[in-house]
């Protein structure tokens, strides 16, 4: 299954809390 | 839920959550509070097991206790040649002796801790626990 990445924190934070799960953030310099 | 942030596109990111080198992965509660950082690369094994300390974590400071127990006892289970499954077995006792207020539950662990994993930091901060 992939993964679905999400490029925006912010969104990503609020829709964390709406729905009470964690959140992974992966930082990476790695060639696309 | 997975977010991604890739240098020369979110550098912002880099400076807001304090990423100073590549690759850091962290796992923060629903509320946006770091519960794991892991720093450089690591074998796919090892960083599955560290993720699943990063999740018992989170559930663990929700005083999930019972879940936190679970999680930790399945990184134990399933990683238990990982760096990572003594502090899983330090933290399973830990749960539990939450999730019971039974002191009982911590008295187990430097047995556990010593019969497969004396080396480790864990055993010796188990010690206190002996019967």
């Amino acid at each position: 299954m992939a993964v679905q990445w999400n490029t925006d924190a912010d969104a990503a934070l609020a829709e964390a809390k709406a729905t009470k799960k964690p959140l992974l953030v992966d930082f990476s310099a790695a060639p696309a | 839920m997975p977010v991604e942030a890739h240098i020369k596109e979110r550098p912002a990111y880099f400076h807001r959550f304090d990423a100073v080198w590549t690759p850091t992965v962290l796992v923060l509660d629903p509320d946006g509070t770091e519960r794991l950082r892991i720093e450089g690369y690591l074998p796919k094994d090892e960083f599955r097991a560290q993720l699943e300390m990063g999740l018992a974590r989170v559930a663990f400071m929700r005083k999930r206790w019972a879940d936190a127990e679970q999680r930790y006892a399945a990184v134990v289970e399933r990683y238990p040649d990982s760096k990572v499954a003594p502090e899983a077995v330090y933290w399973r006792g830990v749960s539990r002796y939450k999730a019971t207020n039974d002191h009982t539950a911590l008295g187990d662990v430097p047995g556990q801790l010593e019969e497969k994993y004396a080396d480790s930091v864990w055993a010796l901060k188990a010690l206190p626990w002996s019967h």
